[in-house]
């Protein structure tokens, strides 16, 4: 009888001290957030509510490919996603030692699920149906498609998407790239579908393969740097019917941080920071021939 | 004097360290039936096969016909159709009929068409009682009707000499009779047969001449009644000796 | 007489029994995993993403329209390895030194394609090799995708039916050599048909791998069932697609390693091995 009473008396104290506690955490934690001045003052405490207390948890691919992170090493800041994320984070009030990288693979992240990160950016397209199962916030990015062919390929000089019909694609499964060919295009030939653009641009370099579909910024880059003898046939704007992708930063389904996250896209993107950021990285951002309907 | 059918001259045969034939000489003569007895290990299983090349010999000749069919890289295909021979486990072809097993020599080797062939084997299987066996499968049939078979097989290919190796020594006994019949009926049409054998008293009555083999040698030849009645070398005595008192002489 | 029908008593009643028995425990197992998964915490979730009904539905025919793909590969690849297979397990076989070249060619292969993994084997032939042509045609990766699994498996096949063949005891041989067939006859005729035989059980198995790995062709282009169901999944954000596909590939290997084990019985009883309770 008396160690029940005893029991419950621990247990109680128990709990309120923890309430206390669970306090007293909260408000040490809130250090000085650079907030503009439209966000609400609880925005402050919706960035805490990281996976791990105190540090930013942050994803991308593995491997990470240039432009998007030089060198696989998103810790440094060089790249266009890296240096995105860590101006993302350093918004909300994480820098240096508190934000960490991990890597997750593209698929495994827009499944259903808790997530081991705060938020993960590789490429991912704003989808209503990705949205149905993971978190979006608003764009960071925004590509249109492009195709690279190898030179003397039929798909040379197209002026609109009927010039397209009979040339023979390929593209990395289940990215936009893929569904702008089979849903916009949807050329005569089946498409070939490949794990990622390596397999994309193995297949073009073997003849298998008249064209492949890329976002701009990787288009330009295997044409440029990566395939001899290859250039970007043209690219689509939104207007042709396609979706043009809009890149956002992915977070579990109702994650607490999402509001924090689009309030720091708001403020990078109001400073011109988000602007600086893209102009530098994407620089090769050159003209390709546009592709009308 | 007629040159022998076969003819084996000082033939040496060895299996790694072991001599198995230490020096064989024999004669046969066309239509002779010759007898092989012996201890196991003796040689006689390795002389037969030796015989038709099945083991290439080491030293010796072979004379078929007066040609030495031993030397080495010669084609040994056409010389064994010519030879037949009858073994201890039958070894029927198991994946094929009673009549294919018997038609397939002659249409493979000799290229005789399928009819021809077949009437070959249908002729054979009903000069050893087998007609009604036909169609059936190795696995089907008894020991002694599977060793029928067998020499059948062997004589659709028209050999002019038999080699018989112990060909009743797995059979059950009431089972043996039925194939020694089937030799009696070979050897009453004059077909030249060297044969190693356990059975004495079929030996006795059907050979023209026994060979006792010893270690490799022939130690003793002989008509049967010379070496059944009156053995002059001690070992073939003990051998008989051996034999009768097992109670199968 | 009498103690034959007091045996059959016994058995009837022992047959009975375990009918019972077996049928309850059955049914007690049904009822815990019916009763108890559904309870588990996330047991919604898991059912929504990979059990989700009207996802099924939707892409079942498309799977099913891609593994139309699947088999046509199996289809031609199939008798192409066994042929390789043959022509390398009686290469192996040979006996004169004229052919040591051959053999050495046959230990050579099976040696390097049974190290590589088939996954290597595609990429290597799928992507290497169509480079060297120039025109379409011939750079297909569904014949170089082919032409890697046919190499692979060849490998494997001819050491299935290589023992097969020495599994036929060499009185076989001496038989027909006593005839007069030539050695060529004596495997044409008498030594393969009967390793052939031998050896179904293991082929099947072979084959029912094969038909899995035949999805490792998407690697390189094609899009097949396995791959189909990968872009349903992205597109969907749901793994449904993937079990729609394990139900088609299990309607086709489920058949299958039921034929093999009723050739391997049949095969049992027919050389006439008996069991021992």
């Amino acid at each position: 009888m008396r160690s029940n009473k005893l029991m419950a008396v621990a247990v109680i104290t128990t709990l309120v001290l923890a309430a206390c506690g669970s306090d007293d955490a909260s408000t040490s934690d809130a250090t000085a957030d650079t907030e503009p001045p439209t966000t609400e003052a609880a925005a402050g405490d919706a960035c805490s509510n990281t996976i791990e207390d105190g540090v930013l948890t942050i994803a991308t691919g593995n491997p990470a490919f240039f432009p998007w992170v030089i060198d696989d090493a998103p810790e440094s800041g060089q790249g266009f996603e890296a240096a995105v994320a860590l101006a993302v984070g350093e918004q909300m009030g994480y820098s240096g030692d508190s934000v960490t990288w991990v890597r997750t693979d593209f698929d495994a992240a827009i499944q259903p699920g808790a997530k081991d990160f705060d938020f993960n950016l590789q490429q991912f397209s704003i989808t209503d149906e990705r949205k149905e199962t993971v978190d979006f916030s608003a764009p960071y990015y925004t590509a249109n498609q492009a195709i690279v062919a190898l030179n003397g390929s039929s798909a040379e000089g197209a002026a609109s998407i009927a010039d397209l019909k009979d040339v023979k694609f390929g593209a990395q499964a289940g990215t936009t790239s893929f569904a702008f060919i089979t849903d916009v295009i949807q050329p005569t030939q089946d498409v070939f579908a490949y794990d990622d653009n390596v397999g994309a641009k193995a297949a073009l370099e073997a003849n298998q393969i008249d064209a492949a579909v890329f976002d701009l910024p990787t288009a330009l880059y295997v044409s440029g740097v990566e395939i001899d003898g290859s250039s970007v046939v043209g690219q689509f704007p939104a207007a042709a019917g396609g979706t043009t992708d809009e890149f956002g930063l992915l977070l579990e389904k109702d994650s607490p941080l999402t509001p924090c996250v689009n309030a720091a896209l708001q403020a990078l993107s109001e400073s011109g920071e988000l602007a600086a950021i893209t102009n530098e990285w994407l620089s090769e951002f050159t003209g390709a021939p546009v592709i009308s309907e | 004097m007629t040159t022998p059918k076969l003819s084996l001259r000082a033939v040496r045969k060895s299996f790694g360290t072991n001599t198995v034939l230490d020096g064989i000489d024999l004669d046969v003569a066309p239509g002779e039936v010759i007898t092989l007895i012996g201890a196991s290990g003796s040689g006689k299983s390795t002389l037969l096969r030796c015989s038709n090349l099945l083991e290439p010999i080491d030293d010796g000749a072979i004379l078929f016909d007066g040609d030495d069919i031993a030397e080495p890289g010669l084609d040994a295909d056409p010389i064994r159709r010519r030879i037949g021979m009858v073994f201890q486990s039958f070894n029927l072809f198991p994946h094929m009929s009673v009549t294919k097993n018997v038609a397939i020599g002659p249409r493979k080797v000799l290229g005789v068409d399928k009819a021809t062939a077949n009437a070959i084997a249908v002729e054979l299987l009903a000069r050893f009682g087998l007609t009604d066996r036909a169609d059936a499968y190795p696995d089907q049939l008894s020991g002694g009707q599977q060793q029928r078979v067998a020499i059948a097989r062997s004589l659709a290919m028209g050999p002019e000499v038999m080699l018989l190796d112990e060909i009743t020594s797995a059979l059950d006994p009431e089972l043996v009779g039925e194939v020694l019949d089937v030799v009696r009926g070979l050897k009453a049409d004059g077909m030249t047969m060297l044969f190693a054998t356990h059975e004495m008293a079929f030996a006795r009555e059907i050979s023209d001449r026994v060979c006792f083999l010893h270690r490799g040698r022939i130690l003793e030849q002989g008509s049967p009644e010379q070496i059944f009645g009156d053995p002059q070398e001690q070992r073939t005595r003990e051998f008989l000796q051996r034999v009768i008192d097992a109670g199968r002489l | 007489m009498d103690s034959q029908t007091r045996r059959e008593a016994y058995e009837q009643r022992q047959r009975r029994r375990s009918i019972v028995i077996a049928s309850a425990s059955t049914a007690v197992v049904i009822a815990t995993i019916a009763v108890l998964v559904p309870r588990a915490p996330r047991w919604d979730r898991v059912k929504k993403s990979f059990f989700d009904g009207d996802i099924f539905a939707d892409s079942f025919p498309r799977l099913l329209e891609a593994f139309w793909l699947d088999i046509k590969i199996f289809a031609w690849s199939v008798p192409l390895i066994f042929a390789l297979s043959l022509a390398i397990a009686v290469s192996r076989n040979t006996r004169s030194p004229a052919l040591f070249p051959l053999r050495a060619a046959a230990v050579i292969y099976t040696d390097v394609f049974r190290g590589i993994p088939v996954i290597l084997t595609i990429f290597l032939v799928g992507f290497g090799v169509p480079g060297l042509f120039e025109s379409r045609a011939w750079s297909n990766p569904l014949i170089w995708g082919s032409a890697a699994l046919i190499l692979s498996y060849s490998a494997y096949v001819s050491e299935e039916i290589r023992a097969g063949i020495e599994g036929v005891h060499e009185s076989q041989r001496a038989a027909a050599r006593s005839l007069g067939m030539t050695s060529t006859q004596t495997m044409a005729s008498v030594v393969l048909p009967q390793a052939l035989r031998r050896i179904v059980p293991p082929m099947m198995n072979s084959l029912v791998s094969l038909q899995k790995d035949v999805a490792l062709v998407s690697l390189i282009g094609p899009v097949e069932i396995l791959r189909q169901a990968g872009l349903d999944k992205s597109k969907l954000a749901n793994f449904t697609p993937y079990v729609a596909a394990a139900v088609i590939f299990l309607m086709v290997t489920i058949p299958c390693t039921r034929l093999a084990d009723y050739l391997l019985n049949r095969e049992r009883r027919r050389t006439g091995a008996t069991s021992v309770s």
